[in-house]
């Protein structure tokens, strides 16, 4: 049976009362190594699409390169698979456009922090409206093994084999210096709960929401969070009614800090304790300007526009 | 009053007498001072009248490399070169006929990069000979024994004397009077002088308007009374509105007219000023200038709004370009349309920012790793930087190319009229079509015979892929397997032949059927190379010229043209190596840069004739250098 594009459409659009599931937005199969903590994240992503009931083709996954980067291809959405640490330029476009499309923003540590440090930092200034995962696992993975900006000091990898020499950047006390920064959380990939609670704030959050996500490398970095991991009591929750709570694991992490996550110079102060993990939001402020709003202006058509030029003509007429 | 320094009967103070008539077609006036003068407002508006009047006109800026120079320094000069024809004028001339002067020291820095004509009219203010600091005296009267050495005829001109019976700051007003000078000098229209000081200064006050125009008053009758000639270029009736404006002006111009509604940049000079313009303008046409963290953000944040959506726009120069390069190369692999402007300056590295080369021509082209197939034009005029705009945004859309405008500091800066445009609609971005997508419709549904596809934009329903940089198949998926990637490199690379098979061949400017010498040029260079071509040709000398738009891909026919002359040779504002210049041989010897690109397309034997004097080439140069180099056999 022949159909015109049309048509198909119209029949697709038929069946479009029943609510997206998990699985409308499955794409291909994911190609990470066995035990990679971004499977998780994915299932969390598709969790959140389907809770939010995001429409498959208004949502677009930009990202970098890194094993993280291929996050895109494994989705049914739009997306964009770019260059190492420029996945933010490239949201920013889209979003400065096209405001209406719900833009994602996928990178991983060496992507963000080191070669895309630069627009990481001027994205959180920004502040346009997208969700920003920092898939952290402290060592690059696809090209097999570099120390990256968040390697724990000490760890052994293939470019520097007698420890990395120096202590690990912290992305949230960066994250939290920069001004007009809006969102800043961190999870963790082994507490999917958590992962889940968080990224949905993190997108009902208008402005850039930048999540940091701990995850483990199975192959690089096995033991980096190995420890947490099995002891819930290095982990601290940050709870509040204006960032996170997930009472399903309250009863696994009994540590809970009441934090407001208004409060800059608390959030500073938990970003840069090292005694736990801190997970939660640790700095949300709504009131932020967008840059995309600031820069909103009037849609002119052709014939409005050649009005207007035939105007600006007339200032450089002879 | 007046001391004639090289005296001459021709300006000689003839108070009384009538003054004596230069009738010319064409005069080249400069008009110097320190920074922060206003000698560019000055030459701005003169030219500008002058456009007005009907003569034809192009205008350069002199500027200095500090913001802030010291007063009084040569390197310090600052102002408007101003050449003005009876008839349309296509580049800025050879040298200076007369100047105006705020300072002997910008004078000298005038006379010694050689700008000034052997027997150049120099007024120039005369306050610092008779200054209380000895050390200014003494300036002025080495640079008067300087000056002396060739025949210039000077006029002293007490300017700050004159401006201090209308205005206690003489700093802010000279350039009114000199223009008033100038007005008398050349005969310009005092109406329109008035018209363009009340448009030149609209944000000011009605007092600044009225200080203005008493000041061009009283040069204009100073001039009357102490200056025995004028000097009449006469000006043409004209036919066709004109419009007057740099370079950089018609490129923003051209964006709004293409419909272009983004355009992401960070500042670079002699880019900027693009981007000036747009910013005061853009959001009326519902457009965003976008100032980045940085070049690469730029570019990131251009691909970004392309790939959702219209073609945008990121402009830059050199130094910006190599930041790009990585991100171009991107696009270029997801086929994401863009346009990217490139005002070229002097390099490598920071080099010579705010003077004219050709220089990026090859990083341009071959500058993104890997094979990287996009479009390069270049415009030639300050017309086609106009033009051009609507062209790339077509073409990017069309081929989902990237498309690489070339100008350079010449055209950014030049000043001249030009046919003002007949706007059309149709040139202007369509809507984004956000019709759903077919199951058969893929993200890269190469044509076979062509290599191009539809593009598919968020927002289709139906059409959610994932572009990505990694070597992909039709539908985006990720190359694994042997044959993909030779198959959508010969795709991305068969676009270019195809536009190629739409382009018309380019005119030779002389005699079609061939002759001794064609001489080759590309971008800003059109107006002097003709020029020189007009001047030899009058001598009887079988040469012609072709000048190139395209450059990637090349127009076709050109193989043919070129073997229809003996001698061909490019002439381009890039380096080469002189074929008589130590350990230089045929082999080792470094060409210019379109020079290359043409012996490797069409097997010909290109010479190369380049310089890099951080200024436009002068017709003059060209003519000698066809005279006594090419055509005497100094190159092969």
């Amino acid at each position: 049976m022949s159909l015109s594009c049309e048509l198909l459409h119209v029949i697709q659009r038929k069946g479009s009362d029943e609510p997206y599931g998990m699985d409308s937005y499955e794409g291909a199969r994911a190609r990470w190594c066995a035990g990679c903590g971004d499977h998780g994240i994915l299932t969390a992503v598709q969790r959140l699409l389907a809770a939010e009931q995001l429409v498959p083709e208004q949502t677009v996954f930009v990202s970098g390169i890194g094993c993280s980067s291929r996050f895109p291809h494994y989705l049914k959405t739009y997306g964009f698979h770019g260059i190492h640490g420029r996945a933010l330029p490239v949201s920013t476009g889209i979003k400065l456009h096209r405001p209406e499309l719900s833009v994602f923003t996928v990178m991983g540590d060496g992507d963000c922090t080191s070669i895309g440090a630069a627009h990481w930092i001027h994205a959180l200034r920004y502040n346009v409206d997208l969700t920003v995962m920092m898939l952290d696992n402290a060592i690059y993975g696809l090209t097999k093994k570099q120390t990256s900006p968040t390697t724990p000091q000490g760890t052994v990898s293939n470019t520097q084999p007698r420890g990395s020499y120096l202590p690990a950047m912290n992305p949230l006390s960066v994250s939290l210096g920069v001004t007009n920064a809006s969102f800043v959380a961190q999870t963790a990939e082994w507490v999917p709960a958590h992962l889940y609670a968080t990224l949905r704030a993190a997108y009902q959050h208008k402005g850039t929401s930048f999540v940091r996500i701990l995850q483990r490398c199975p192959v690089f970095t096995p033991e980096i969070f190995a420890s947490a991991v099995r002891d819930p009591s290095q982990i601290a929750l940050l709870v509040h009614d204006d960032g996170v709570i997930v009472p399903e694991i309250e009863k696994i992490y009994k540590t809970q800090i009441h934090h407001d996550p208004r409060d800059l110079a608390a959030a500073r102060h938990y970003a840069e304790s090292d005694d736990r993990i801190h997970l939660g939001v640790f700095f949300r402020d709504p009131s932020r300007p967008r840059y995309e709003e600031t820069r909103r202006t009037t849609p002119r058509t052709p014939t409005e526009r050649n009005t207007r030029l035939e105007e600006e003509f007339d200032k450089y007429a002879v | 009053m007046t001391i004639s320094a090289g005296t001459t009967s021709a300006v000689a103070p003839q108070t009384g007498a009538p003054p004596a008539h230069l009738r010319v077609r064409e005069h080249t006036i400069e008009i110097v001072s320190d920074s922060g003068e206003g000698a560019q407002k000055c030459g701005q508006i003169f030219a500008a009248v002058s456009a007005k009047m009907g003569n034809g006109i192009w205008t350069v800026e002199i500027i200095p490399a500090e913001v802030q120079p010291p007063p009084r320094v040569p390197e310090g000069a600052s102002g408007n070169r101003i050449r003005v024809g009876a008839g349309p004028v296509t580049n800025w001339g050879d040298q200076t006929d007369l100047v105006v002067a705020f300072n002997e020291q910008a004078l000298l820095a005038r006379h010694r990069v050689g700008a000034l004509a052997p027997d150049a009219i120099l007024l120039i203010e005369e306050m610092w000979a008779t200054s209380q600091d000895p050390a200014i005296v003494a300036a002025w009267e080495a640079a008067m024994e300087e000056l002396s050495t060739r025949e210039y005829r000077i006029i002293p001109v007490p300017m700050q004397e004159q401006c201090l019976t209308l205005v206690e700051n003489p700093r802010k007003g000279k350039n009114m009077f000199a223009l008033g000078m100038l007005a008398y000098i050349y005969d310009r229209d005092m109406e329109r002088i008035r018209d363009q000081i009340a448009t030149a200064f609209r944000k000011k006050s009605e007092a600044v308007y009225d200080s203005n125009v008493s000041l061009v008053n009283l040069g204009y009758q100073w001039a009357q009374e102490h200056i025995g000639f004028r000097i009449d270029v006469p000006p043409a009736p004209i036919d066709t509105p004109l419009v007057v404006m740099n370079g950089n002006e018609a490129i923003g111009m051209g964006a709004i007219a293409a419909g272009f509604e983004l355009c992401a940049m960070y500042p670079i000079t002699p880019a900027t000023s693009v981007s000036h313009y747009l910013s005061e303008v853009f959001e009326r046409f519902g457009g965003v200038v976008h100032q980045a963290e940085d070049e690469i953000a730029a570019a990131g944040v251009a691909i970004g709004a392309s790939y959702a959506g219209k073609v945008a726009l990121t402009i830059t120069s050199g130094p910006g370009l190599a930041l790009k390069t990585e991100f171009l190369g991107l696009a270029i692999m997801t086929e994401t349309p863009l346009v990217v402007v490139d005002v070229q300056r002097g390099g490598p590295s920071t080099g010579l920012p705010t003077k004219v080369e050709q220089s990026d021509l090859l990083a341009a082209l071959f500058g993104q790793p890997g094979d990287a197939p996009h479009v390069i034009v270049a415009p030639a005029t300050i017309e086609e930087c106009f033009h051009v705009m609507i062209t790339a945004r077509r073409i990017a859309e069309t081929f989902r190319a990237v498309v690489m405008v070339l100008t350079d500091a010449n055209l950014a800066t030049g000043v001249a009229p030009y046919p003002r445009p007949t706007l059309d609609s149709q040139w202007q971005a369509a809507p984004i079509d956000l019709a759903p997508v077919g199951d058969s419709d893929l993200p890269y549904a190469w044509e076979e015979e062509t290599g191009l596809s539809r593009r598919i934009v968020p927002g289709q329903p139906g059409g959610m892929f994932t572009l990505t940089g990694l070597s992909h198949d039709e539908r985006s998926k990720v190359a694994y397997s042997s044959g993909i990637h030779q198959h959508s490199s010969a795709m991305r690379s068969r676009k270019l032949a195809v536009l190629q098979s739409v382009l018309t061949p380019p005119v030779v400017y002389g005699d079609e059927e061939g002759g001794d010498l064609l001489v080759v040029g590309w971008g800003s260079t059109k107006g002097a190379i003709e020029e020189a071509v007009d001047r030899v040709r009058a001598d009887g000398l079988k040469v012609s010229s072709l000048h190139l738009r395209f450059l990637s891909p090349l127009e076709p026919g050109i193989k043919a043209i070129l073997q229809r002359f003996t001698k061909v040779v490019a002439v381009e504002i890039n380096y080469s190596d002189d074929p008589d210049a130590p350990y230089i041989t045929e082999e080792n010897r470094r060409r210019g840069q379109m020079a290359m690109l043409l012996r490797s397309s069409t097997l010909v034997d290109v010479d190369s004739w380049t310089r890099v004097p951080g200024e436009p080439l002068r017709p003059g140069s060209i003519v000698t250098a066809i005279r006594e180099r090419v055509l005497s056999g100094g190159a092969a």
